[in-house]
């Protein structure tokens, strides 16, 4: 069996009455990218912190690149993280930064140039980091993260505060990571951006994990949708209703019907809709995106 | 650990705080020595309104005079210094980038400590060498002899007060990094120490005298002199020392166990 780069058994936190962790059980293959989503309050950045070691599991076991998270001095040299945005010195450069944390882990010292140019920082890197964007500061952030050269890559929310090309650049190098062999553990509310990079999710709704495993399986499992639009918008409600008598679930969004059944029924309404004098712009049957089915399955309204 | 007191030295040998630091440090060292010559013909030219006379300026411990009164504001510089520098890991939220990279914290801890007695020995050296410097310049203006500070009986007396001032700096910044772990602000932790150490137990020791014995920044001030007739020198370093120790097992513990949620 393939070895986990994170396992974890019965991961508990509870913090006085509140469980913010309950009894979590998933793993993270080696080698992939897998997506950690869940809505505000899940208890996504807690488990990151016990992955971490910086606060202690109420309960439970894990392991983290084979070592247990009891004992973090035996993996995090070979770990990378970014945790609930970065955090650095206002008052030292971007680069000091980065050989403050490289000097404490041992890392070359040379490694700093390089890792900026990484993240598109390689110009201010001797600007001071409190004169850093958000976008900048969350580069800087990530570029710390690579500083161990990980096998393990663990990243909370690193498109934070990035513009659409940063968000590109981060997706790009997250795929480069993975090809090199290292995993990639990515916490994020950009759902569509996880869709396009995570081969495996994890999934917590109110401490609980409700879905672990690979992200197109969960996908496939969903029940696919059509999205029907009106020529006309003011034949929006006509749509609706023609659909609701049909028996089917309907959602209206942006001016688009979501209709959920099977996508041969795609033919049947397009005849009721002719029949009822409605003209259509487009049908087409779909599956739902994971931003769809983290809604459906979590109930959030992130 | 190496690593650690390399990493922290990084962050102490910053411009903004290396020079502001010896600055003031710079500031006080020249404000206190020029004052022991300056005013030795008005008197009143040392703490509490004694004065020092040119002939005993011109003893073998003459040169010691300015040095030893910038003692306790070298302390509550190195208190502010030590708090602010382990506090704002917490308001900063750079201590859990500090613990994922080197995870023992009593490694962290460790490491915080030797490179902040170095800098406190880089701020004694600098007070100590422009009180000296001071001291030679303003000799001649206030007919103070300079030819005993040169013999090996005052180089000893000068580095038995260099040592004395270190000692005192160190355990002043200890107090202060004991209140950045406990309250982990900054602010809190240095308001509250300089409070303390330059308020309340002054008030404290008016009220009762019997208690300046025992209170820790007495006893640190009292290292830093050599030890006076109210406490003897030995005194001081056996009460500053339970002080330290007692407050540093107690935030260790807390550091080693409290759980890193910011």
């Amino acid at each position: 069996m393939k070895q986990s780069a994170i396992s974890v058994t019965g991961l508990t936190k509870v913090y006085g009455e509140r469980k913010a962790v309950d009894n979590a059980n998933f793993e993270v293959p080696i080698g992939s990218i897998c997506g950690f989503v869940g809505p505000n309050g899940s208890g996504k950045t807690t488990t990151i912190r016990m992955l971490l070691g910086l606060i202690s599991p109420t309960n439970g076991t894990g392991t983290v690149l084979g070592e247990e998270i009891t004992e973090p001095e035996k993996y995090l040299p070979r770990v990378g993280a970014m945790i609930e945005g970065p955090a650095f010195y206002p008052a030292l450069s971007g680069a000091e930064n980065l050989r403050v944390l490289a000097s404490l882990g041992g890392f070359p010292i040379s490694r700093v140039p390089e890792l900026l140019a990484k993240v598109g920082l390689a110009d201010r890197g001797k600007s001071k980091y409190k004169t850093y964007s958000l976008g900048m500061k969350q580069r800087l952030g990530i570029a710390a993260a690579l500083l161990p050269n990980p096998e393990l890559l663990i990243l909370d929310e690193p498109t934070n505060g990035l513009d659409p090309s940063g968000i590109q650049e981060i997706r790009e190098l997250l795929r480069d990571l993975s090809k090199a062999g290292t995993t990639v553990f990515v916490s994020s509310h950009l759902l569509s951006e996880l869709e396009m990079i995570c081969d495996h999710l994890v999934m917590l709704r109110l401490g609980k994990v409700i879905f672990t495993g690979v992200t197109h399986e969960l996908l496939a499992s969903q029940e696919p949708i059509i999205v029907v639009k009106p020529e006309y918008e003011v034949d929006l409600n006509k749509l609706v209703k023609l659909v609701q008598d049909a028996g089917h679930n309907v959602s209206v969004i942006e001016s688009a019907v979501h209709i959920k059944s099977p996508p041969e029924w795609a033919a049947s309404l397009n005849r009721l809709a002719f029949e009822a004098g409605i003209t259509l712009k487009s049908i087409s049957p779909v599956l739902p995106t994971l931003e769809e089915t983290f809604f459906e399955m979590t109930g959030a309204d992130e | 650990m190496i690593n650690v007191v390399i990493a922290e030295l990084r962050k102490l040998r910053r411009p903004t705080l290396l020079l502001s630091t010896l600055a003031t440090v710079t500031a006080l060292s020249g404000l206190f020595t020029s004052l022991v010559f300056l005013r030795i013909n008005s008197g009143g030219n040392t703490r509490r309104g004694e004065t020092v006379t040119a002939l005993q300026l011109s003893q073998e411990n003459g040169l010691m005079y300015g040095f030893k009164l910038v003692g306790v504001f070298l302390g509550l510089v190195a208190l502010c210094v030590f708090a602010s520098q382990t506090a704002q890991e917490y308001t900063y939220g750079t201590l859990r980038n500090l613990l994922v990279r080197q995870p023992s914290r009593m490694k962290i801890l460790l490491g915080k400590l030797i490179s902040m007695q170095i800098f406190a020995i880089l701020m004694v050296i600098f007070a100590g060498a422009v009180s000296i410097a001071l001291s030679y310049l303003l000799a001649g203006r206030a007919k103070v002899s300079t030819t005993k500070w040169g013999t090996s009986h005052a180089l000893h007396l000068l580095a038995q007060t260099s040592l004395n001032l270190l000692i005192a700096t160190i355990c002043y910044g200890l107090l202060g990094m004991i209140l950045g772990l406990l309250f982990r602000s900054p602010i809190s932790a240095i308001s509250i120490g300089v409070l303390w150490s330059l308020i309340l137990e002054n008030i404290l020791g008016a009220v009762i005298s019997s208690t300046m014995k025992w209170l820790p920044a007495a006893n640190f001030s009292n290292i830093g002199e050599g030890g006076s007739a109210a406490a003897s020198y030995q005194h001081s370093l056996v009460v500053s020392a339970l002080y330290i120790l007692g407050g540093g097992a107690v935030v260790a513990i807390l550091f080693k166990r409290r759980d890193v949620a910011n």
